[in-house]
C-alpha cells in the first residue's frame, strides 16, 4: 500500500471541505471494501478523511419513514429491533452479505459505494475500463460467469456486489447526502447508475458529497410478505450468481402492491418494473409468477459463461414469490 | 563465500530500509543544489530530513491492548494486524490473505469482532483491541480455548487464533442457537484443514454450557 495523508474531521461540513479541495482524497468509514482495493493497488488515494466518527449512525422512525444513518454498521441495522420488525426484507439482505466480521466493520454508506468484484477490475494486468477508463473491457469476451445481464454496455459488464442495496432498492429507499452546496435527496433507483460510456462513475454523486442517510417508506403489508433470496457458489459469505428481493402487499388474495429487485445481474441493483407491473392488481398464483419471470427477463442478454443466469434468474424469481404467498 | 562478500550482504538490509530515507535526502539534496541553497544541503547531511520524515509520516495512536495502554506512533497505512504483529511481537492473529477472506487475524475492537487486516490502525485511536492473547485469564485458559483442545477444533492451527476470537463473539451475539446457525455465523472463519465439524461441537458445548466449559 502506498504512503497516504490521514485526517479525522470533526463534522460532516470539515468532511466535505477535506474532500473537495483535495482531488485525490477519499472517504474512508469502515474500510472494509477501500483498505482492500488499496492493498491490490486498485485505487491509490493520497488522503483518507476519516468519517467513521461523524455523528451519523442513529436508527430512528419519524411519521411513516425509518432512517437509517450512514454511519450505522450493517451488523447493527441487521440486528435493529426496528428493522426486524418494520424492514424484515433489509435485515435479510444485510445478513446475507459478507461475514460477520466484515458486517462489523461496514457502515451503510460504504456499503452503497462498494466496487465491483469483476475480477478484471481487480487484475492490474487485465484491461478494464473501470479501473482504468480506455484500457478495454476483459470481461466482455473472458470468463465472465458473475457479470451483468441487464444495461451492460460494450465498456463493462460488471455487476454491483451488494445485497442491502437490492433490498432498499425494492422498499424504494432515498438516499440523503450532503454537499458544498447543502443537501439533497436521490431516489434509490437514481442513485447507483449503469456503465454506458463511463464505467469509472459507479454512482450519481458528486465530487465532494457525503451520504448521510438513507430513508425508507414503512408498509406494514410488506413486512409480512417480504423475502431476500440469494443464490451462490457456497452456502455462506460468497457474492450472489444472483439475488432475488421481494415484497407482496397481499389483500383478499390479490396483489395490492409488489416491489421486486434483482442482484448480482446488472451495474446497479436492477429494480424489475415489469414484473411488479404484471403482478398488480392479479391473484398471487404460480402462473402469474412464471408470467412475471417472463416479463422480467425480455431485456435480459447473456455474454457466454453468464448464460445459466438467464435461466437461474427467473427461477429464483418464481421461487421466492412461491415463498412469501405460500403457493 | 569470502569474508567481502558475506559483510557485503550483512549491510544490504540496513541500507533496503533505508531506501526511502535516502531517496527523501537525496531528493531534497538534488533540489537544494537546484536552488542552491547551502543550508538545505547542510540540513540533509545532518538528517533533518529524516527526523521530519519521522514527524509527517507517523500518528500518534493511543490504544488498548489486552488491557494493556499503549502510546504508539505509526505510518497511517499500517493495519491493525501488522501493529500487532509487527511492532507489538503479538503474533497469535495470523496474516492468512491478508485481504478479508479468510478470517485468520479476527480480533475483538470494543467488544465486537473485525478483521484487523483491513483494519487501519489509526482509526482505532482510543478503542479497546482483544486478541486471542487476551482471551486467556492468567494461566486458566477461556472456556472456548479448553473446548477446542477437548473436541479437537483444528489441525494445524492456522487458522484457530481467528476460529476461537470468532467463536466467542458468536455466541456473545447470540448466534450459536443451532448447529446452523453457529455454521452461517461462522462463515467468515475458513479452515484449510477442514476442522469445521469439531469447530461447531467446540462452540455448541460452550454456547450449551452458558459461555462455561
Amino acid at each position: 500500500m502506498i504512503a497516504f495523508d490521514y485526517v479525522r474531521p470533526n463534522s460532516a461540513k470539515a468532511a466535505v471541505d477535506a474532500i473537495t479541495k483535495d482531488a485525490s482524497a477519499q472517504f474512508i468509514a469502515g474500510g472494509s471494501n477501500l483498505v482492500d482495493l488499496m492493498k491490490h493497488g486498485v485505487v491509490a488515494p493520497q488522503k483518507l478523511v476519516d468519517i467513521s466518527r461523524l455523528p451519523l449512525n442513529s436508527i430512528e422512525q419519524s411519521g411513516n419513514n425509518i432512517r437509517i444513518g450512514a454511519l450505522c454498521l450493517n451488523s447493527e441495522v441487521a440486528e435493529h429491533a426496528l428493522i426486524k420488525e418494520k424492514l424484515p426484507l433489509l435485515a435479510q439482505a444485510l445478513n446475507a452479505g459478507a461475514s460477520p466480521q466484515i458486517r462489523n466493520m461496514a457502515t451503510v454508506g460504504g456499503n452503497m459505494l462498494q466496487r465491483t468484484r469483476c475480477t478484471y477490475f481487480y487484475d492490474l494486468a487485465m484491461p478494464c475500463n473501470k479501473r482504468q477508463p480506455g484500457s478495454g473491457c476483459g470481461a466482455l469476451k473472458g470468463y465472465n460467469r458473475m457479470h451483468a445481464i441487464f444495461g451492460a454496455s460494450n465498456s463493462c459488464i460488471a455487476v454491483h456486489p451488494s445485497d442491502m442495496c437490492v433490498a432498499l432498492a425494492a422498499l424504494d429507499a432515498t438516499v440523503i447526502v450532503a454537499g458544498s452546496k447543502g443537501e439533497r435527496k436521490i431516489s434509490f433507483v437514481d442513485f447507483h447508475r449503469l456503465p454506458g460510456d463511463t464505467p469509472e462513475k459507479d454512482t450519481h454523486l458528486q465530487k465532494g458529497e457525503l451520504i448521510t442517510a438513507v430513508e425508507i417508506p414503512v408498509n406494514d403489508g410488506f413486512a409480512k410478505h417480504s423475502l431476500y433470496t440469494k443464490v451462490r457458489d457456497r452456502a455462506s459469505y460468497a457474492f450472489a450468481l444472483v439475488s432475488v428481493a421481494a415484497a407482496l402487499d397481499l389483500q383478499n388474495n390479490t396483489i395490492q402492491h409488489v416491489r421486486l429487485a434483482a442482484g448480482g445481474v446488472a451495474h446497479k441493483p436492477w429494480r424489475l418494473m415489469a414484473a411488479e407491473k404484471y403482478l398488480k392488481g392479479k391473484s398471487p398464483t404460480e402462473s402469474n409468477f412464471k408470467a412475471a419471470a417472463e416479463a422480467a427477463m425480455s431485456a435480459a442478454k447473456g455474454y457466454g459463461y453468464n448464460d445459466f443466469k438467464l435461466t437461474l434468474l427467473p427461477n429464483t424469481i418464481i421461487h421466492t414469490l412461491k415463498t412469501i404467498a405460500g403457493v | 563465500m569470502t569474508n567481502d562478500n558475506t559483510q557485503d550482504k550483512q549491510e544490504q538490509p540496513g541500507e533496503l530500509l533505508e531506501t526511502r530515507r535516502q531517496f527523501l535526502k537525496q531528493s531534497s539534496a538534488i533540489t537544494a543544489i537546484a536552488l542552491v541553497a547551502p543550508a538545505l544541503v547542510d540540513a540533509a547531511e545532518k538528517k533533518l530530513d529524516e527526523k521530519a520524515a519521522d514527524i509527517f509520516e507517523k500518528v500518534p495512536l493511543s490504544i488498548e491492548i489486552n488491557g494493556k495502554q499503549h502510546q504508539l506512533s505509526v505510518e497511517p497505512r499500517v493495519t491493525l494486524l501488522d501493529l500487532l504483529r509487527e511492532q507489538l511481537h503479538l503474533t497469535g492473529s495470523k496474516k492468512g490473505c491478508d485481504y478479508g477472506q479468510c478470517g485468520a487475524c479476527t480480533v475483538h475492537v470494543n467488544g465486537k469482532r473485525v478483521l484487523s487486516c483491513l483494519s487501519l490502525a489509526v482509526m482505532q485511536d482510543g478503542k479497546k483491541v482483544t486478541t486471542i492473547e487476551g482471551l486467556a485469564t492468567g494461566s486458566t485458559l477461556h472456556p472456548m480455548q479448553l473446548a477446542f483442545i477437548k473436541h479437537d477444533g483444528f489441525q494445524c492451527g492456522y487458522c484457530t487464533p481467528g476460529q476461537i476470537m470468532s467463536a466467542v463473539a458468536c455466541i456473545n451475539e447470540g448466534h450459536a442457537g443451532s448447529d446452523d446457525e453457529i455454521r452461517e455465523h461462522m462463515s467468515g472463519n475458513l479452515c484449510r484443514c477442514g476442522a469445521y465439524h469439531n469447530i461447531v461441537a467446540a462452540i455448541r458445548e460452550v454456547n450449551a454450557k452458558g459461555g462455561k466449559s
